[in-house]
Formats: structure tokens, C-alpha cells, sequence
């Protein structure tokens, strides 16, 4: 049994004439992690904003946590981490204070405040530096604290707006690792992101945002589907009759496309992982198999193929 | 209909308090106000001036004749060069509380702090009125020290102790002291939510604060000259037209403030009739009043100043409410 944790039906963010968010539907279950993707300027932290009740919708639904945010905000934020992109920290005052201030701002305790703190902080790995001021902290240490300073409330649900910005691979790599952690604990996490392929890994479902508009939504794989006709791409090399090959993986029960990429190099798309079979066909039709390979569903691949196809039709 | 339905099931008022987390914020803010060294150069200014004008003022007094309200004449004894302690506060006064709020808001915007504490269960309300308050009684902890520093010196170098009355009237003077901060306080704390640079609600603040200290009197007559006849027949046309004249002065809060000081700390001023404030220095008619008459003198002027805090503080408040927290 699965638990609705955000629930938005129909809603709708005006600027003025500018449509920010465009009749969103969204819904995600307890314990997800999903990832709410597209470009700059889409509508993904105007949407973050209001489910946090910090911006009030111009029409429309939200339900977080089975409550509204707009009527009942301190409920709400009680129970949603917010991390918000390019985070700021009071830089005079040392990681710890900027812990404490947050952890009183949410009526925490007073005795279970400098045990949450040093708990927080030994998690995300600054209990080194718990009392140096954040002035000199770097990008990634920052980061870090951002997420301590989520984690401190012990939240359901975290909202993260584009956690990875602005961290090398490695630091994002890490930072992404301490997300999966989270999932273990069963805490339902919302990542709004234009960097699909680090995304990616740490997501069960995404969603992908076009000017205010959840264009698309579902696992990768099945956006792959979806977009790409074909959710497996197998690379294989052989050597051979090149036609008969060719024509042996063309009618492989699953395949949707078969093409010869390079000299002995083909390319198969296909709705299931047909691998084997496809080493069945080429040994077969009297070919060589040196190489097999299957591509993981990329994202980026996805995002290109579906705008372009958005550009050339009506919509655009 | 649907959407009626689902109104109704939730409560339409806003949930919990609006003081949820005052405290935290007050702390804080009264934290940084106290360490900081803005407010540690602001510090050492105005007790340095307070120990010179003083000490000044105190060889005014061994030298002069005068035996009754010494204590409050430290405060309004001017001995050439300096001149007297409520004079300098005429303006340091302002300064300090436009130099504790005029980056309050604009600050956490610049900073990015904003979204991450208002993403905590607390209201906006708490952050704003935190932030006044700490500023407010950031104040009245300086103007306190200051005021007993100058009772101190004033037992040391009078050898007298003061009286109650004088010691009554004192902390009047103290309170007015404070709400005339709080107004500049209030007014900077606005720019600052109007002003998304730190540095322009700094200017603007300060040059709301001179148009009031220099330039309202000259607007003053100018208004008043406009409503001149050709020619003054009548005393009553004079006496209507300084009356005017007054009381435009009043809107000024510097006016306020210093006509309240003085009913304060002079207790022989009997009257803020016209004869106000060029001549009092030479006032001397009559005996004093009782402190419950001066005040009843002043308490327009408090009301006044009071109630122009609060409104500042009411129209920064409307703004910040409808401020959308997205940069």
C-alpha cells in the first residue's frame, strides 16, 4: 500500500500575463524519489515554492503531506526539508549556530538540540569543522550543511532545487550517494534539476518540465519507451555477410529498429533485452560476434529526442 | 462546487501563531546586533560623546549657580566648544537605528538565507517583527548603558545623589529616547524591504533623515509664506500664522523629539506655546512643573512618535507580506 505524499490537481502559477505553471498534475508516493527535470526558467522551483506554501498558486489544488499549504504553512514546513538552490548561510556564524538557529526556528527541544546537531553533522561529514564560520566553507561544504540543515527536522519529505549545481562530478557523485541513503529511511524526496544524467541515477521516477508544463512523466525506462520507441539500445559487433546480419536482427521478435552504425558496428532498439537472442541471430546468419553491448537509457537522449520532436510539431 | 467542498474542509484562517519562532529570531538578530562591529563603532562614538559632553557639562554646572535638577542639566548643559548631550542625540540617535535596519531584509534576499528560514514553521511575521524588536532593544540596552554612565559620572563629579524626581524624568527622557529610535528604525527597515541594495535604503533612509533635520524648516516657511497676506493687520493673523508654522514643524519627528526632550529635562519650560524653541534658553519664569504636568505637556509628542513607529512598521510589514520570495 503506497501513501500519496504530494498531490497537485490542475495547479496553476500567473506572473502577470507570463504562465509560470500550467495546470499541473502531479502526484508522488511515499518513500519516491522523483525527479522534476527541465531546462532554466520551466516552473520547477516556482512549483517547489508552492508546495511549500511559500508562493500561493493562482488557481488550483496542492495537497503535501495530506495538508494545504497555503492555509496550513506551519504544519507543513514542520514536516517538508527544504533545500533550496544556492543556499545561504549566515557566513559570521560558525556551521553549528546556523544549525541551532534552524533547529529553534522549528521549536525543537531545547536539551535534544546539541544532540540533533552533532548527529546532523557527523552524518553529512562536518564534525570537523562544526565551529568554524561558514564564511570559509567551499561550494561542496556548503552543500553539505544545506543538507544537515534539512535533515535536523527530521523531515518526510525533502525537497531539494538543484542540489547538484555547481559541484564537480565527484562531490555531486557524493552528494547523490547521501540521497540514496535517504531513500532507505522511507523519506519521500522531490529533486528539481537541469542535470539529467546525475539525476538520473538516483531517481525512480522523473518528470519533465516545458514551460510550466509536465510534458512527460514515468520511469526512465518507460520515458525511453515512450520517446525513443525502443527502451533498450544493444550494440553489437560482427563480422560477416553484413546483410544477412542485418536482416537477422531485423526480425528478432522485440526489435523495433535494427541499422548498421559502422562497418561491422549495429545498433539495435528494442522493448526487452534481447542480447542473447541477437547473439543467437548473428551466430546464425554466419557471422562473428565480438562484441555485445547494451546502452543504458539516457536521459539526455530522451530530453534532445522529445524537444526535437516538440519543435517540429504543432505544439511549437 | 467541487472547489467550494474542499475550501470549506480546511480552516480559513491561517494556522498557529504568528509568534512561532519570535524568540529564536529575536535571539539571534539581538546576537548579531550586539557582536557586531558596526554596532561596536557605534558604541564607542556615542560614549565617547557622552563622556565629553559630560564632563563639560559638568564644570558648567560647578562654575554656575544653579542648584536644582543638576543631574538633568548634564544632559542639556552645552559648554563651548560641544554642545550638549541631547543635541548630539539629535542625530546619533538616528544613525545608530538606521545603521541596525537598513540591511534587515535586504540582506537575507542577498544572502539567500531568506527562503531557507522562511522554509521553517514559522511565519513571516516573526522574522520581521524579531527583527524590529532586536533592533529595538538593542537600543534601549545602549541608551540605558549610556544613561546610567552619565548618572554615574554625574554622582561622582556632583557628589549629590539624584533625586527622584529627576531620576523619574530621566527615564522618560530615556523612553523617548528609544521611540524615536524605533521611528528611524522602522523607516529603514521599509527601505530595506523596498530597496533590494543594502546600500540604497542606507542613502535613502539618510536622506529622509536630512530632509527632516535640515531641510523641513526651510519647506516649512516656504509654506508658510504661501498662506502670508500681503500684509499682517491683526496679531490674531500672526499668532494663527506661527501656529502654522508650528505646527507643520511637528510633522518633523526631529521636532518632536527635541520639544519633548526639553519639557523632559527643563522643568521650569512650562509651556510649547509659540514662544517655542528659539527662546527657551531664556525661559526662565516661574517655577517648575511636575513631572505629571510635563508630561501631560508632551504626550501628544509621544503618542506622535509612537504611533508613526508603528505605522512605518505597518507599511514595511504590508510590503513584506506580498514580497514574492523567489530572487
Amino acid at each position: 500500500m503506497s501513501e500519496t505524499v504530494i498531490e497537485t490537481r490542475n495547479l496553476t502559477k500567473k506572473y502577470g500575463d507570463f504562465v509560470a505553471v500550467d495546470n499541473l498534475n502531479l502526484r508522488i508516493q511515499k518513500g519516491e524519489v522523483f525527479g522534476l527535470l527541465g531546462p532554466n526558467g520551466a516552473g520547477k522551483t516556482t512549483t517547489l515554492l508552492m508546495l511549500l506554501g511559500l508562493s500561493e498558486p493562482t488557481a488550483g489544488e496542492v495537497r503535501v503531506l495530506g495538508l494545504d499549504p497555503a492555509r496550513q504553512p506551519l504544519s507543513v514546513k514542520a514536516r517538508v526539508g527544504y533545500l533550496p538552490d544556492q543556499i545561504g548561510f549566515y557566513d559570521d556564524l560558525t556551521a553549528r549556530e546556523n544549525l541551532i538557529y534552524i533547529a529553534k526556528l522549528n521549536g525543537i527541544p531545547r536539551h535534544e538540540i546539541p544532540g540533533r546537531v552533532d548527529d546532523v553533522l557527523a552524518r553529512v561529514g562536518l564534525s570537523d569543522v562544526a565551529d568554524h564560520r561558514v564564511r570559509t566553507f567551499s561550494r561542496g561544504m556548503r552543500q553539505r550543511l544545506g543538507l544537515a540543515d534539512v535533515l535536523i527536522k527530521r523531515p518526510q519529505l525533502i525537497i531539494m532545487d538543484e542540489p547538484t549545481q555547481g559541484l564537480d562530478p565527484e562531490l555531486a557523485q557524493q552528494f547523490l550517494r547521501m540521497i540514496r541513503d535517504l531513500k532507505e529511511e522511507e523519506i519521500t524526496i522531490l529533486i528539481s534539476s537541469h542535470l539529467l544524467d546525475q539525476v538520473q541515477a538516483v531517481c525512480d521516477r522523473v518528470g519533465l518540465f516545458h514551460r510550466g508544463r509536465m510534458v512527460l512523466e514515468g520511469t526512465v525506462p518507460e520515458l525511453g519507451r515512450k520517446v525513443l520507441g525502443g527502451a533498450y539500445r544493444i550494440r553489437l559487433r560482427a563480422r560477416g555477410k553484413e546483410d544477412a546480419i542485418l536482416e537477422a536482427l531485423q526480425s528478432l521478435p522485440g526489435a523495433v529498429r535494427a541499422q548498421r552504425a559502422a562497418s561491422d558496428l549495429y545498433e539495435i532498439e528494442a522493448e526487452s533485452d534481447v542480447r542473447s537472442e541477437a547473439a543467437a541471430a548473428v551466430v546464425k546468419a554466419g557471422g562473428k560476434l565480438f562484441a555485445l553491448d547494451i546502452e543504458a537509457q539516457n536521459l539526455n537522449d530522451i530530453y534532445a529526442r522529445y524537444f526535437e520532436e516538440v519543435k517540429h510539431g504543432p505544439v511549437a | 462546487m467541487a472547489r467550494l467542498h474542499e475550501r470549506e474542509r480546511t480552516p480559513r484562517e491561517r494556522e498557529g501563531s504568528p509568534w512561532t519562532g519570535l524568540g529564536a529570531v529575536l535571539a539571534k538578530e539581538m546576537a548579531d546586533h550586539l557582536t557586531s562591529a558596526r554596532m561596536f563603532i557605534l558604541e564607542i562614538l556615542i560614549v565617547l560623546t557622552a563622556v565629553g559632553t559630560v564632563y563639560a557639562a559638568l564644570q558648567g554646572i560647578r562654575s554656575g549657580g544653579q542648584t536644582k535638577f543638576l543631574f538633568l542639566r548634564l544632559f542639556t548643559t552645552a559648554r563651548e566648544p560641544l554642545p550638549a548631550f541631547i543635541g548630539f542625540l539629535g542625530f546619533l540617535v538616528p544613525l545608530i537605528a538606521i545603521a541596525m535596519a537598513f540591511d534587515a531584509i535586504n540582506d537575507e534576499f542577498n544572502r539567500r538565507t531568506i527562503s531557507r528560514v522562511l522554509a521553517q514553521p514559522i511565519y513571516r511575521d516573526a522574522l520581521l517583527m524579531g527583527k524590529f524588536l532586536a533592533g529595538l532593544f538593542t537600543l534601549a540596552v545602549v541608551f540605558s548603558a549610556i544613561w546610567l554612565l552619565i548618572f554615574g559620572l554625574g554622582i561622582l563629579g556632583l557628589g549629590v545623589p539624584p533625586t527622584g524626581e529627576e531620576t523619574a524624568r530621566a527615564l522618560w527622557f530615556l523612553l523617548v529616547t528609544i521611540f524615536y529610535g524605533g521611528i528611524w528604525m522602522s523607516l529603514a527597515m521599509t527601505y530595506s524591504i523596498i530597496f533590494r541594495s543594502p546600500a540604497t535604503a542606507a542613502l535613502a533612509s539618510i536622506a529622509t533623515w536630512l530632509f527632516f533635520t535640515v531641510f523641513w524648516d526651510m519647506v516649512v516657511g516656504l509654506v508658510v509664506r504661501l498662506f502670508q497676506p500681503a500684509q499682517v493687520f491683526s496679531l490674531e493673523q500672526a499668532l494663527q500664522l506661527a501656529q502654522l508654522e508650528l505646527n507643520l514643524a511637528r510633522f518633523s519627528p526631529n521636532t518632536l523629539f527635541a520639544e519633548a526632550t526639553i519639557i523632559l529635562l527643563r522643568p521650569s519650560v512650562r509651556s510649547l506655546g509659540i514662544v517655542l524653541p528659539i527662546q527657551l534658553d531664556r525661559a526662565l519664569l516661574g517655577s517648575p512643573l511636575p513631572l505629571s504636568q510635563s508630561l501631560v505637556l508632551i504626550w501628544p509628542h509621544l503618542t506622535g512618535l509612537i504611533a508613526v513607529t508603528i505605522l512605518l512598521f505597518v507599511v514595511g510589514y504590508v510590503l513584506f507580506q506580498r514580497r514574492e520570495i523567489r530572487a
